[in-house]
This record gives structure tokens, sequence and C-alpha cells, in this order.
């Protein structure tokens, strides 16, 4: 049997992922509101968390969603050559690459942590990709994190 | 997590926001579960917060149950953070106790589940609950605003707004990138729907700026820099070489006469390439700076260095100089106002139209430059040849409305191609088609200039054209362009010879409305005009704070919306400026002396060189008056010693907590 199937079988009736989304305030908060304007339709999977700027995303805001029970963790900030602040976005690419070797180290499934460049005027691309990032977790069943980090605290 | 000193008393407020927010979400539902969240001292749900009543209400519930936290969940914080902030002082409490839930953009428009969009709205909520715990006491710091103003593009939007700046007695600079002012407007020779004469109107406002005192006029220029913030930019603009010394110059075309190419040679840019130019040139006979320019590119002195330089010697004022340099100035504004315009849709584009394949397709800017008296026909509407058009047909919504080049209406088309029609009949009695999809004409006065073209015995037909050709299938058509389309009043599909076509050209985003968007840290929408901060209540601010937009540079638009925008920009500038200073968001971020390390790795990563190093106490020192409030330093010190201020790691991470944490 594979972990895959393990997976499968541990998705409850009805579960549906939450994922926490840290999203810039000058480009995809305001796709976000965008989206909202335009009566766009997405899951309610995810809960946004507004930060000014994708740079000041703390590796552990990440590390930290996953141990409170986040099932994906979705970053929002603007393109590249674009940012409010000239170069935040940047290093938070840097930041989010080393991420995504300790959460794989961890166990974790690469699919759960997400980086995405959108523009305020992107509201149509914010709605595709919450649809898609909640349609592959919800593949990949709840996260773990929350369980063994209770299990090591007990 | 630290403790609190004071007693947390937190008020939730849930908005209804009439059906917006209530049709989805269950708002008294979360209102009753707020109540029960850990400090929540009262939770209440209400129709319109943001109304009168519903701001008192938050300041009667701070009174009377002594709250010291608020929570309003509604709509998204970068519409009413403002206002419920304002509130809350009315109140008597410090703005930043506020936390803003976003139930409306981020639940209740774009959810349809709605056991889904309320369990997210409780999330939310809690997250916001176990947030503003954690918020502090701050102020806002106040800066004085520079009341110099920067407006970028000459057309009829900017120069009506540095008019109307300079009038009200600030210093303007008014920034063009071409030679002359007057934009698009110049080219008109009349304006719907009153069909005045586009120059009468608009020429003696060029030269009002001109003579203004209070405008420096930079044509020729563009800006290259931008620095600063709010109240306090820094600007470089750079001073393209016209190789003419502008204070010395009075327009009197001796060097274009003198000029070694006795004849133009070269397209003339003011006549979209339909008449000829010499390398020294004017762009029109009411150019403003009325000063001669000389083009690099085609001019036989720079590109072989052996003219006879008949220009420079006929000057009697010496007011040629061929070793001018690009000029850099530098000046300091408060504000600045954006009208750098729209582009015309490229009718090649398109190529079943014909347009670059049949000399007889032109495209309405051409036909408002021939119908124009100063234009290269001199008022003549002529087909290649010379001749007059017998038939024209306009084809309507070309680059506009349509799936594969601009989704949008242009706005200004069906006017203007009924005042071509009008024109055109007027100049050469051919009979005109007008084919369109919908007729648009709201405006005043509009509609009823529709009705007196339908009385001018023009043709309408309703139908997007398919192509135009020169295959002839009856001897009628025979050496006409022949318009086939889809007449949907009669539904069949109709052959249409014509002698001439005008494409009616839509409008876009200019090829550097993206630079300029980069220049000024603005945003531009889907289809690259640029965005307002809100589509009505914001509709000429954007998000940078200082920085608004006016004219078809934010979307297609006619004259007298530019003028009225251009006016409403003004104003807003005007209101920063007379108000004296303005107020940061305290966003900034500040070292803990004791927990600094001295490690330097902060000091490179800020983009604005706020941060220094002081060598005797080996900390690092944050220079709050260069500080944007990114926060990308805090989330890089190894230490924890960088925080930021509305931004504090626990107020985020009581926020990430508070969503997930089943607390009920």
């Amino acid at each position: 049997m594979s972990d895959n199937q393990i997976n499968k079988q541990a998705i409850p009736a009805n579960w549906k992922p939450r994922i926490a989304a840290f999203f810039c305030n000058w480009c995809t908060y305001t796709a976000s509101d965008l989206a909202g304007v335009s009566r766009l339709k997405y899951p309610a999977t995810i809960r946004v968390i507004r930060i000014m700027c994708s740079g000041r995303l703390d590796p552990q805001f990440v590390t930290d969603a996953f141990a409170e029970g986040a099932d994906a963790v979705l970053i929002g900030g603007c393109h590249p050559g674009d940012c409010h602040y000239a170069n935040g976005n940047y290093k938070c690419l840097r930041r989010v690459h080393l991420l995504k070797k300790v959460l794989k180290q961890m166990g974790l499934e690469e699919e759960r942590l997400r980086l995405e460049w959108i523009s305020a005027s992107e509201g149509k691309r914010l709605a595709e990709v919450v649809s898609e990032m909640s349609e592959a977790i919800l593949k990949l069943g709840p996260c773990k994190v929350k369980q063994v980090v209770e299990h090591y605290e007990k | 997590m630290s403790h609190h000193k004071e007693e947390i008393r937190i008020g939730v407020y849930i908005c209804h926001c009439g059906h917006n927010i209530a049709g989805t979400v269950d708002v008294t539902g979360i209102a009753e579960y707020a109540s029960r969240l850990p400090n929540v001292v009262i939770s209440k749900d209400y129709k319109y917060m943001c109304s009168d009543p519903g701001q008192v209400l938050i300041g009667q519930d701070i009174a009377e149950h002594k709250l010291n936290r608020i929570v309003v969940s509604s709509c998204s914080p970068l519409l009413h953070e403002k206002t419920f902030r304002d509130a809350l002082v009315k109140g008597g409490l410090n703005p930043f106790f506020l936390q803003m839930v976003n139930i409306r953009e981020n639940v209740s428009w774009v959810h349809t589940d709605t056991d889904d969009a309320n369990l997210k709205a409780r999330d939310l909520v809690r997250a916001a609950v176990h947030r503003v715990a954690y918020q502090k006491e701050l102020t806002k710091k106040k800066v004085p605003v520079n009341p110099d103003v920067l407006i970028v593009g000459g057309g009829i939007a900017g120069i009506s707004a540095a008019l109307t700046m300079a009038d009200a007695g600030k210093k303007v600079f008014l920034v063009e990138k071409e030679p002359t002012i007057g934009g698009h407007m110049a080219l008109f020779d009349k304006t719907f729907p009153t069909l005045d004469c586009a120059a009468c109107i608009l020429t003696p406002k060029m030269s009002s700026v001109k003579k203004h005192p209070n405008i420096t006029l930079w044509s020729y220029s563009e800006v290259s820099e931008v620095s600063g913030f709010v109240g306090n930019y820094k600007v470089k603009v750079t001073r393209k070489p016209r190789y003419v010394i502008e204070e010395l110059c009075v327009g009197c075309y001796a060097c274009v006469d003198e000029c070694i190419f006795k004849e133009g040679k070269f397209p003339d840019e003011f006549n979209l390439g339909m008449s000829k130019r010499k390398p020294v040139y004017l762009p029109f006979p009411q150019a403003t700076p009325l000063v001669a320019v000389i083009d690099d590119k085609t001019c036989i002195h720079f590109k072989t260095g052996k003219c006879q330089q008949s220009c420079a010697k006929a000057c009697d004022r010496n007011a040629i100089d061929f070793n001018q340099q690009p000029e850099v100035k530098e000046i300091e504004v408060g504000t600045v106002i954006l009208t750098t315009g729209f582009k015309a849709f490229d009718a090649r584009r398109l190529p079943y139209y014909g347009y670059g394949k049949f000399p007889n397709v032109f495209t309405s800017l051409e036909v408002e430059r021939m119908v124009n008296a100063s234009g290269p026909t001199e008022g003549h509407v002529v087909l290649k040849d010379g001749s007059k058009p017998k038939s024209v047909g306009i084809v309507h919504c070309v680059g506009s409305r349509d799936e594969k080049t601009n989704k949008w209406c242009s706005r200004v088309c069906c006017m203007y191609s009924l005042k071509l029609a009008h024109l055109i009949k007027e100049h050469t009695g051919a009979e005109v088609y007008n084919f369109y999809i919908d007729m648009r004409t709201p405006g005043k006065g509009y509609e009823e200039f529709y009705d007196k073209l339908l009385r001018e015995d023009v043709h309408f037909i309703r139908g997007r054209v398919a192509e135009v050709s020169d295959w002839a299938t009856t001897s009628d058509e025979e050496g006409k362009l022949i318009m086939r389309v889809e007449d949907t009043m009669v539904g069949m599909v109709r052959r249409i010879p014509v002698d001439m076509v005008v494409l009616s050209v839509g409008l876009e985003p200019r090829d550097d409305a993206q630079d300029i968007r980069k220049l000024f840290n603005i945003s531009c929408s889907t289809e690259g005009f640029f965005l307002e901060k809100h589509p009505k209540l914001a509709p000429v601010d954007t998000f940078t704070d200082g920085v608004f937009i006016a004219g078809a540079a934010q979307g297609p638009r006619d004259i007298p919306d530019s003028v009225a925008q251009a006016g409403a920009a003004a104003a807003q500038a005007l209101a920063l400026i007379d108000s004296g200073h303005v107020e940061l968001e305290p966003n900034t971020a500040y070292i803990t002396d004791t927990l600094c390390s001295g490690c330097k790795s902060c000091l490179n990563i800020c983009p604005y060189k706020a941060i220094a190093f002081d060598d005797e106490k080996r900390k690092s020192v944050i220079n709050e008056a260069l500080c944007k409030g990114c926060g990308t330093c805090v989330a890089s010190c190894p230490s924890g010693a960088i925080r930021q201020n509305l931004f504090e790691d626990e107020e985020i991470f009581s926020e990430i907590r508070g969503l997930f944490v089943e607390s009920i």
C-alpha cells in the first residue's frame, strides 16, 4: 500500500482544506479585493493574512501556520520587478526556496506551500490559483503536522 | 506570548452591508459566535457599519462598555479602515486598536457555499479577535507637504490640471514627452457634439500654460527617476536635446525655410505620416512652446557631420546649438498628477480591414487630420489619388468590444464616428455608411447629435464588418473597396462598395504606461490603464498617496470627462497641499537594542538604505524617516531584534493561531 493510499483513506468525509494565505498589501491583497468586486467565485478555503510586503514573510509564519493546523500555505506577492518596495518579493522568493527544502525534510508534500506573483489587476488569476490549490490539497488530505506537534507536546 | 498589562475588552461589529454580506453570511450567527470568544465584551451586527449611526454605535459602546479594542468585520480595510479608525478616535480610543475583517470582498462576494463562507467568516473573525488583543497604541507621524506639483503629460487633461493648480497659486512642473503640448486634442478639427473647433478651445489654453508665471513647462522631456513619498517626492526629469535654445527661439521658421532639404522628406509625426517634414521643424503652427526641434536621426549634420548648417546661419538669434546634451533637472514636489493619455489602436492588427494594404483605408485619426484646415490636405477629404470620395464607409469598434483585441468599449468612437460622418458629408457630399454594433451616445447633447445625423441622410447599418476587400464580383464593385457585413437589422449579408473606408480605432493604454506605472509605484488594471484607488469613491486617487490620475490614461474617455477628471485630480492635490501636512502610516520598523547582535545582516536587505550601523554601540540603527515599512528587515533579523509597528510578530502569530484554534 502506497503512502498515497493511506492518505486517501485518511481523508474524512466532507473535509475541506484550510489554507493560510499571506498576501502583500499592494498586489495580491488588492487582487483579492478585485476578485470580490468582480464577483469571481473560488472555494472558501483560504484565510488571508495581510502583510505590507511579501518580504515581511517570516519563515516562521509558515511553519507556525502548519503547526497550528493549516493544510497548506499560499504566499502572494507582486511580480518580479513590480514590488512596491523595490525588491521585497525577491527576498521572499529566497526564503521560500529554503523553506521548501525544510518542509520537504519534515515530510510535507511540496504542493502544500505555494508562492505566486499576483498583481493588483489579476483578480482572475487569484481565483484560479486558489481553485487549483484547493483541488490539489483536497487530493492530498489534511496536513498532519498539527497532530505530530500535539503528539510531542503531550 | 506576553502578558497584557491592562484588561482587554473587545467590541466586535459585524456589518450586513445591506444584502452584500448578509445575503451570504449569517451575520447574526457570527455576531453571536464572536460574543463567546475570549476578551469579547460585546458583539453586534448592524445593517451599515460605515454609516453615521454605525460609527456612533462604536463610540457609544466604547464609552458604555469601556472597550479598548475594536474588530469591525465588513468590507476590505483598503476601503474603510480610515473610516473606522476615525470612529475609534471619536470614541476616545487610539485608532490603531482597530482590526478589520474583510468578509465582503474576501468572503460574501466570492463564495457561494454558505456553510463554507460562514466557517471562513468565523475563522477570520476569531483570528482578528486574537490579533487585536496584541495591538498597541501608535501615533501617526506628521510630515509637511511640499506645495509644488508635477504633472506628467500635456494633453487636455494635463493642461487643465496645470492651469487649475497654477491659478490656485501652486508651482506646477508640466512635463511633456513630445516637442509640444496639446496631446491628441490638438489633432482634431471639431469636437462632438457641439462641433466647436478644437483649436479654438485648446490653443488659448496652451498659450495660457506657456504664459502662466506659476507653470514651468518642460516639453520634449521625460521623467527618469522618482523617489520619496507623499508630500515629499524627489523627481528627475530628463530634457532631451532639441538642439535649439528654447529661451532664444521665437518660432520664426527661418531655420526651417533655410534647411538644406528644400522640401520635407521625413514622415511628419503630427500629421501621422501623411505629410513630410524637414529634419528641423515645428510640429504645427500653434505648437507650445513655439520652438523648433532638430531631429538628430535625420539631420545631415548629425548623420555625416558635413552639413553647411544653413539653419544655424539663418537664425539671427543664434538659437541653434548642435552641441546640446540631455539635461537632467532635479525637482522636489509634494504631489503628482499623471495625465499621460492613450494610444490609438493599431489598425494593422486586424488585417481583414486592409489597413496598410489598401491605400484608401484610413484610420479615424488620419481623417481627423484631413478634415482639419491646417492638416496635410488643408481640410479636404480626399482619396490617395487626390480625388473626392463618392462613398465612404465608417467601421465602428475597430479594436474595441472585440474578444480578439480589446474587450472594452472605447467610449468615444460612436460619437467621433458620427462627427466624422457629418464632416465628411459636409466636405464631400459623399454617401456615408456607419457600420456599428450598438450606438453608444450617453452624454449631454450626444443622443441629440445622433438624432441629427439620422436626419442628415447618413446610412446606418447594424453589424460588425467582416472584411474589406477589392475583390469585385459585379461591375458596380469594380475599382471599389467592398465592405462585407451582416446587416443584423435585415438579417442578411450585404456587400457595400465604397471609395474610402474609415476605421474608428479604439483607445488603448500607451506603450510606456507600464514604465510610468513602475516609476510612480502605481498599479494598472487588467487592460493596462492606470488603476484608480476606488472606481467610485476615489476615481482619481491611486494606491500611492499623493499620486493622482486623470484623463484617458485611466481609461477611455472624451474631452469633457477628461477635463472634469483633471479638475478632480487638481482638487485632490490641492486638498493635500492646503492641509499643510500628511500623516504617515506608522508601520515603520524599529530595533530593540538589547536583542541586536550586531550581525549587520539587515543592512543590505533594506532597499531604502534606512538602516545604518552604529560602530560604537555595535548595533544597527533604523532611520525612521527613510523607512517605508515593508518589514523585509524584520523577517530577516536572526535575533528577532527588529520589529514592525502595526505588523508585530505577536500580532501576526496570534492571527495565525486565531485562524486555526478551535476555541468553541
